[in-house]
């Protein structure tokens, strides 16, 4: 038999070697028992030392989730979860207390440092010389920020970058102000779950007429077995600010699963523009579908402003499943939103993802574009909803939903819903599903690429509508991500 | 340099090359001329290696060394150049990018580095010119939305920025006007050294007028049944194919 044992030796080696980041930090945590009821929630407020108003708020959260129901109608298949079988809280032991850098635990740099995110702001700013470009840092482990730079020269600025859990106590006004005003304690299962028990995640607010002088951006590492990580990120952008955020996210190869349930909520007041990006990167499972993440989580901002716009880029490309539609409230009068989404699914990886567009406020406006590339055996499902109200005359969207498949195991679906309730409406749809054709990869070959190049080439070229969106850093990380991803899809 | 014996090649049940034998030289320009359907374009094809033929008899042999075993791009970087007659479109992809990475898989495979990006913009500027190629073109996604004449300078532009050692032109003339027909054929005469060969595939006679070949063949049937020099093109043209299939078929 040893050439079985051989054969299994070397698709693990692949895997590994497929996902980069998929190792796992040996750091001593702070865990809470298994098993999710009043006291875990009590037991994570008061890690946190967070005031009785948001005890009780996440206390509601719980009543709620209580009677609520695991939604079934996403295009996805995975065993029941066992929320009394999980973690609801790990923080590593030593970054209790003052975040500033001297404090932190080195075994947690290190880990950024493998990640490729400098934490240090010597580091960054070196690399600032050398024309790279300067974005601000919140790193959350686990459950737990662990450190954020250039908070001081943010402050200069008036703009305010920490973690959820610290602006609860600086400024518990914009806090008790915004938090649920976009996403309501009960608005979904997972995000119910999130309201009761979320961890960390960051806090941004760009005061009126400031223009964030750098990038934002937030790395999120589950790093602990049998851990969810729910973290929950609000950012505000006062009357005519403008911030862009980008979020990053990784986890170690696990053959257990390990489950997400995120909530962002994004709030752009009159004039304001908020662009959040990210780079979804979640293990994705072995190619046989064991492990990997679940990514259950719930985005939407509110155009609560006139003028205000906020646009949404995506690239998934990790996670077992992905169940997530990134929205947009278009409340204000002349508001914009926009949802531009790379879904890239191979070995047994399912996405169902896609966004809302719900157009309120008269003259508003929406684009949507999405592509999905499906490999291996995956399923990549795009669902979208478009809706009009009564009183939003004049709305405009435009739609267009591109799938490309890879193979012949994979599957790709779109099911896109229009509502509209204003004759003034208009409402377009265009979707496309192909191949990459044996003639393309054939033409490349001879002119001398290899296959896997010949069609990461290809498919960089069919999201690149998207790509363009991205931060420009990004833009090359991710073309080179999208070649890992597809490794192995064909033949 | 290309030695192509008793070969023998099918597409599901269909026999399309029923033992083709060729020999082509370094410096020699071969033309292969035959009727519609003698299996002129399954026979660039397999020797560019696409995978919907079964070779049932016979060897390839590129500067000595089999190449049948060889996938597509192992048959690029060791010299084999194939012109398309219908030039793939890869929309999204600029044909710079495409040249570039092109370009840098054969340097790799040859254990060169990667062309810097100016090296490579003066590398392609160079060739670009000579074809008429406008930097506009460039910046266009690979074959999309180029005329009939801008898809075939395109080709002979890559086939200039790789320096193969043959090179197949699969009907290079079709869909080009007098006027394009010329460039790209300044362009491959350009090209023509003593350590480089061609196999132009033609139906008509006309491209012949501009990129003269030392030897004519005629393939009928899958099999070469002709050979001669250039007038032998001339008397196809007057005479057509039509003895040729009638010998096929006899």
């Amino acid at each position: 038999m040893a050439a079985v044992k051989e054969t299994v030796d070397h698709v693990l080696s692949i895997d590994v070697d497929k996902y980069k980041y998929g190792f796992v930090s040996d750091i001593e945590s702070d865990v809470a028992p298994k098993g999710l009821d009043e006291s875990t929630v009590r037991f994570i407020s008061a890690k946190k030392d967070e005031p009785e108003w948001l005890t009780e708020w996440r206390l509601e959260a719980l009543r709620r989730w209580r009677t609520m129901d695991e939604p079934t109608w996403a295009r996805v298949d995975y065993p029941p979860i066992d929320f009394q079988d999980l973690h609801y809280y790990s923080a590593p032991k030593k970054t209790a207390g003052p975040k500033s850098l001297d404090e932190v635990d080195p075994a947690l740099l290190e880990t950024y440092k493998k990640l490729g995110i400098p934490l240090k702001e010597q580091e960054i700013l070196a690399g600032v010389e050398k024309g790279e470009r300067l974005v601000a840092v919140d790193a959350v482990f686990d459950s737990v920020s662990v450190v954020t730079t250039f908070k001081a020269e943010l402050a200069k600025h008036g703009v305010i970058f920490c973690p959820i859990s610290e602006a609860v106590k600086t400024h518990p006004e914009l806090v008790k102000k915004y938090l649920g005003s976009v996403v309501p304690v009960s608005d979904n299962f997972y995000a119910t779950l999130n309201s009761a028990v979320f961890s960390d995640g960051s806090f941004v607010y760009v005061p009126k007429g400031v223009r964030c002088p750098m990038e934002l951006s937030t790395y999120f590492r589950i790093n602990e077995k049998n851990t969810g990580q729910f973290e929950r990120t609000l950012i505000i952008a006062d009357e005519g600010a403008y911030v862009s955020y980008l979020e990053g996210c990784t986890a170690p190869s696990r053959d257990e699963n390990q489950l997400h349930a995120a909530v962002v909520e994004l709030i752009a007041l009159d004039d304001a523009e908020i662009k959040y990006s990210t780079v979804q990167n979640w293990y994705p499972g072995d190619s046989e579908g064991k492990g990997g993440v679940f990514n259950f989580v719930t985005k939407r901002g509110d155009c609560r402003g006139k003028n205000s716009k906020i646009s949404w880029t995506q690239v998934e490309t990790g996670s077992a499943i992905t169940w997530k539609y990134p929205s947009c409230i278009l409340r204000g009068d002349n508001s914009r939103g926009e949802f531009y989404s790379i879904a890239i699914s191979n070995g047994r990886q399912q996405v169902d993802s896609g966004t809302k567009m719900i157009h309120i406020g008269k003259n508003t406006s929406s684009k949507i574009i999405s592509k999905g590339i499906s490999a291996g055996r995956s399923s990549n499902t795009y669902r979208g909803l478009v809706s009009v109200g009564r009183k939003a005359s004049g709305a405009r969207n435009f739609t267009n939903c591109d799938s490309l498949l890879i193979g012949n195991k994979c599957g790709a679906h779109t099911v896109p819903y229009i509502e509209s309730k204003n004759a003034s409406a208009i409402v377009e749809h265009e979707a496309t599903t192909s191949k990459i054709s044996d003639d393309q990869l054939f033409y490349c070959l001879q002119r001398g690429l290899p296959q896997e190049e010949a069609i990461a080439l290809i498919v960089n070229g069919f999201v690149k509508d998207v790509l363009q969106q991205l931060p420009m850093e990004f833009m090359v990380e991710t073309q080179k991500l999208i070649g890992i991803s597809l490794e192995g899809s064909v033949g | 340099m290309l030695e192509i014996k008793n070969l023998h090649a099918r597409i599901g049940d269909r026999e399309i090359l029923k033992g083709l034998s060729l020999t082509v030289k370094p410096g020699e320009v071969h033309a292969i001329m035959g009727p519609n359907g003698a299996g002129k374009s399954t026979l660039s094809y397999i020797l560019a290696g696409k995978d919907d033929y079964e070779i049932t008899e016979g060897e390839v042999l590129l500067n000595g060394q089999s190449i049948l075993e060889l996938s597509p791009n192992e048959r690029s970087v060791a010299g084999l150049f194939l012109a398309f007659q219908y030039p793939i479109e890869i929309p999204g992809v600029a044909t710079m990018t495409f040249l570039k990475a092109a370009l840098n898989s054969h340097r790799k495979a040859k254990g060169q580095d990667e062309l810097t990006t100016p090296e490579f913009m003066k590398l392609v500027k160079g060739v670009a010119e000579k074809l008429n190629i406008t930097s506009d073109m460039l910046k266009r996604p690979v074959n999309v939305g180029f005329s009939g004449g801008e898809k075939k300078r395109a080709e002979i532009m890559q086939m200039a920025l790789l320096q193969p050692s043959i090179c197949i032109l699969d009907e290079t003339d079709s869909g080009l006007d007098i006027d394009a027909l010329k460039v790209v054929s300044e362009g491959v005469n350009a090209l023509r050294s003593p350590d480089r060969a061609f196999v132009v595939i033609t139906h008509y006679q006309r491209l012949l007028d501009h990129i003269v070949p030392d030897i004519v063949h005629v393939l009928s049937d899958g099999r070469i049944v002709r050979t001669g020099g250039p007038e032998l093109a001339l008397d196809l043209e007057k005479n057509g194919y039509a003895a040729y299939v009638a010998d096929a078929a006899a």
